[in-house]
């Protein structure tokens, strides 16, 4: 029965995704000449890697760069909200609130307006003359010139995918059998020391998906970073989106693609490791 | 839980059914001189916000043809969507150098001019330009050009060259439009080099020159650019002529110019994809949008300048005797419209990234 | 529990910042975003005399709910097969189910759309448009929704259910009455998640829509050249106490219904 589930599933992906995917695959290792022959070719995974200048340090190439960049901005996103999510989602699954629901809702509810017409917002307060100088000006406070900075790029970034990290980790600290603690206390553990050794890891496969769903996502992006940095950032999904619009090179376009799955691929690879040896320590069955 | 949300959906999705109820036309097929009869409705492609939404419910209350209006937000966009087939569209919105490349690609269709009787409205400076120099396949809509906003409260010395936001004496005071085409073309009329260069070495001195700028500018930005300069939040921003005017109501201390070294006039034009099967009701659509009170009622909404001379002179004097809404005659002289550039495109984009990474 | 109940406080206040900020704007007379010119309610006038919006937002909410219920049952049934899957295999499975979550949207736009116009031309009948639209919003959902349920399954005891078939269970009922009474919060959060991302979505949309059929994503983005229209805010305000509304209802539903069951 279980196992019957399976199948449909795989063949849902095999259309649905593994099937539009090849053909991106197929067309970053490939190229049309100006007769219209279609050939096999690296070279737009060459040109991904090459060097604007003769001797150049590879992590200043230009794409590398941009791959580098935005990694970066997706590991930050991926701490912050980490750090700020994780409290949040262990108080709401706490005893403290009766109506869970209302609570989840309420926290959901503002990511259902448009998200461009929140960041527009974000730049309303932000901005020089914004709403939050106003205020600090009123209370005669300095005033804080944050808008285009990291900064305020990394509020975007960390107010748009917070739920995308709370969310799961809450599923999975929520219903977890309150016996498990207490043998924990019984035993003698005291309550730090029952977080670290007992909850938290019961709560690994919940960080894990949060951190898939914001880490992911987040280094494929670019409109945020793009309003809120003011155009200092260039990230690979800005590259992927400038060659397939406005270059019309599907085929380059579509190595960073490649490009990109590989780098994602590597770093899931990292974090399950960390998963599952934070999994062990814990002495959970796999 | 399970309640909660089939509750939420429930209700949410009653009160929108609820809300919009189904306004198609009853269709009158008018069948004069024995031809086929009209179709029932016909697919137009925009930009977001470049059209009186009350002019497609007054075609389609003189017509009976209905309008099944779709939008996007850039030229690419739009080209990706016809360009992979699929797409069921009679008349579209292209810029300059888009209806060029569209029609070397063979993607559009010859215009019947007996059914765009309208045409003689448009101002002639607008025919026979280098995108479509036989006028055969586009009726221009709206135009303007790009330029230098600036707040006259702030900058204190004439403004009439773009050497000024590269005046360190500005600097985080500038705002840069986060356009490829359109800065690097700034850059390089700025250098005297052609918007269209498709060399090399004036391509990198461009580049050069805005990487110079780099630290001066406090933001590359899009839309969002004329809502900081009403606030005064920058002294100087490069714009279209048709922001300026929008911002200029905000804040009387804005003002825009054409620098002396030149820029881009940019044309938007309606035209129709080869694809078609219903040409005759799209004309009839392309008339509509031509006659002019209704290129009246667009210009107004838009605020970008009309391409109609008829309709610029019922526009109230405030709109026709700004010079940033319609420019004097001299100005046309320095005005250069984007042309293609194939597969230069290329080497043109990597050069925006060096700049755009360059920090 | 007081910091804890004013950590939370801050955090929402967080997360409802813009929101307030673009209600305000909604009563702006003016068309900035960054100025006050005046109380107005002509956003609102506007709003309720734009057929363009009103049908994208019915686009928007039917597209938003149909694409979460069926990701999730595709989704959760998913999950569950993909748990027992041998441990390579499942690792195949795994890393292929996210490959949308990591590719750019104009990527799974583009090429989604070429798929589809594929077997449009295969079939010889049919049109992107609605269907398309909603096709492609349940594909990119679905990631999100196994990898929501996938926690509470590695967490379960694999025991359980095999327990239930032992003592005399038919596979559904068991899977009805052991599985999905311990996913159900993953379950939930996986639609959540998935309605979220719909609304959001504004490059797949592009791509896998027809003529004529429009979510609120696509005309938002597409007034990104001229500046997005403050009817957007006004909308965005009815929208927003619309929820409220129905959450409050709700919250003093469960308190009445808990008074009711502890008396």
């Amino acid at each position: 029965m279980k196992r019957l589930f399976g199948y449909p599933y795989g063949l849902w992906l095999t259309i649905f995704v593994v099937l539009p995917l090849g053909l991106i695959g197929y067309y970053s290792i490939t190229a049309t000449d100006a007769a219209g022959n279609t050939y096999f070719t690296l070279r737009h995974f060459h040109m991904f890697f090459e060097a604007s200048f003769p001797g150049q340090p590879f992590f200043s190439r230009l794409y590398v760069n941009v791959a580098v960049r935005s990694l970066r901005l997706a590991l930050m996103t991926t701490v912050i909200t980490f750090i700020l999510g994780y409290p949040v989602a262990y108080i709401m699954a706490g005893k403290g609130f009766s109506d869970k629901s209302v609570l989840l809702f309420l926290f959901i509810a503002p990511m259902w307006m448009n998200f461009l017409v929140r960041t527009y917002a974000w730049l309303a307060i932000l901005s020089r003359n914004g709403i939050l100088n106003t205020f600090l000006a009123w209370l005669g406070l300095p005033i804080l010139d944050i808008l285009f900075t990291d900064s305020a790029v990394l509020l975007g970034m960390v107010y748009n995918f917070l739920p995308f990290m709370v969310l799961p980790i809450y599923t999975a600290l929520k219903k977890m059998d309150p016996r498990i603690i207490e043998a924990a206390q019984d035993l003698g553990a005291n309550s730090p020391r029952v977080f670290i050794r007992v909850v938290f890891p019961l709560s690994m496969p919940g960080v894990v998906s949060g951190i898939t769903m914001v880490f992911m996502p987040a280094a494929a992006t670019f409109i945020i970073p793009n309003l809120l940095g003011g155009g200092q950032y260039f990230l690979l999904g800005n590259l992927v989106e400038q060659q397939f619009l406005r270059v019309g090179n599907w085929n380059f376009g579509a190595a960073i693609a490649v490009i990109m799955i590989g780098l994602m691929l590597v770093s899931t690879f990292i974090l399950s490791w960390f998963g599952r040896a934070e999994a062990k320590e814990g002495g959970m069955k796999e | 839980m399970k309640r909660v949300f089939m509750l939420l959906v429930v209700a949410v999705g009653l009160l929108f059914f609820t809300a919009c109820g189904e306004n198609e036309a009853v269709l009158q097929p008018d069948t004069d001189d024995g031809e086929a009869p009209l179709a029932s409705s016909i697919n137009v492609f925009n930009w977001g916000e470049f059209i009186d939404p009350q002019v497609l419910s007054m075609f389609t209350q003189e017509t009976g043809i209905a309008v099944n209006y779709s939008m996007y937000a850039s030229n690419e966009e739009m080209y990706q969507r016809i360009r992979t087939g699929g797409a069921d569209f009679d008349v579209l919105f292209p810029s300059d150098y888009m209806i060029q490349r569209m029609i070397s690609q063979g993607m559009l269709a010859r215009l019947n001019w007996d059914n765009i009787p309208n045409r003689e409205h448009i101002y002639y400076r607008f025919w026979g330009m280098p995108f479509d120099p036989y006028d055969q396949y586009s009726v221009p809509y709206m135009w303007g050009t790009f330029g230098i906003l600036y707040n006259t409260a702030i900058v204190d010395e004439p403004v009439y060259s773009w050497d000024i936001l590269w005046n360190p004496r500005w600097a985080n005071e500038i705002f840069m439009y986060d356009a490829s085409r359109d800065t690097m073309g700034a850059a390089l009329r700025r250098l005297g080099f052609s918007l269209n260069s498709t060399n090399i070495e004036e391509i990198h001195a461009a580049r050069d020159s805005l990487i110079e700028q780099r630290p001066l500018v406090r933001a590359f930005a899009g839309d969002q650019i004329k809502d900081w300069m009403i606030v005064g939040d920058g002294a100087l921003a490069t714009v279209f002529s048709g922001d300026a005017v929008w911002a200029k109501q905000d804040n009387p201390d804005l003002n825009f110019i054409v620098p002396i070294e030149g820029t881009q006039i940019f044309l938007d034009s309606m035209v129709i994809p080869i694809t078609t099967t219903r040409q005759r009701e799209a004309e009839m659509f392309i008339n509509f949008m031509t006659r002019p009170d209704i290129a009246y009622l667009n210009t107004r909404y838009i605020m970008y300048s009309t391409t109609n001379y008829t309709t610029l002179q019922m526009l109230p004097d405030y709109m026709k005797d700004c010079t940033i809404y319609w420019p004097p005659e001299e100005i046309f002289y320095r005005l250069e419209a984007f042309e293609d550039l194939g597969d230069f495109k290329e080497e043109f984009e990597r050069a925006w990234t060096e700049v755009l990474v360059a920090n | 529990m007081i910091a804890k109940k004013l950590y939370l406080a801050l955090i929402v206040f967080f997360l409802y910042a813009p929101i307030l900020v673009l209600m305000v704007f909604s009563f702006n007379y003016s068309r900035s975003q960054a100025h006050w010119a005046g109380f107005s309610l002509r956003w609102y006038r506007e709003l309720f005399n734009d057929d363009q919006i009103m049908r994208a937002v019915r686009n928007t909410v039917l597209i938003g709910i149909f694409s979460t219920v069926a990701a999730t049952a595709i989704g959760a049934a998913a999950a569950v097969g993909i748990s027992k899957m041998g441990r390579r295999f499942k690792g195949i499975v795994m890393g292929v189910t996210q490959l949308p979550v990591m590719m750019p949207d104009i990527v799974t736009g583009i090429s989604l759309r070429l798929l589809f116009i594929f077997v449009i031309r295969f079939i010889g009948a049919g049109n992107l448009g609605f269907g398309t639209l909603l096709l492609s919003h349940i594909i990119f959902n679905v990631p999100y929704v196994i990898l929501s349920v996938m926690p509470k399954l590695q967490q379960m005891d694999g025991n359980l259910y095999e327990a239930a078939l032992d003592l005399g269970s038919t596979p559904f009922g068991a899977f009805h009455k052991v599985i999905l009474p311990e996913v159900w919060p993953g379950v939930v959060t996986g639609a959540l998640l998935a309605f979220t991302l719909s609304v959001d979505d504004f490059m797949v949309s592009f791509f896998t829509t027809g003529s004529g059929v429009e979510n609120l994503s696509i005309q938002i983005f597409s007034m990104a050249r001229r500046g997005v229209n403050p009817r957007i805010n006004a909308l965005s305000t009815l929208i927003f106490i619309v929820i409220m509304v129905l959450l409050f209802l709700v919250h003093k539903r469960d308190q009445r219904l808990a008074r009711d069951n502890s008396a």
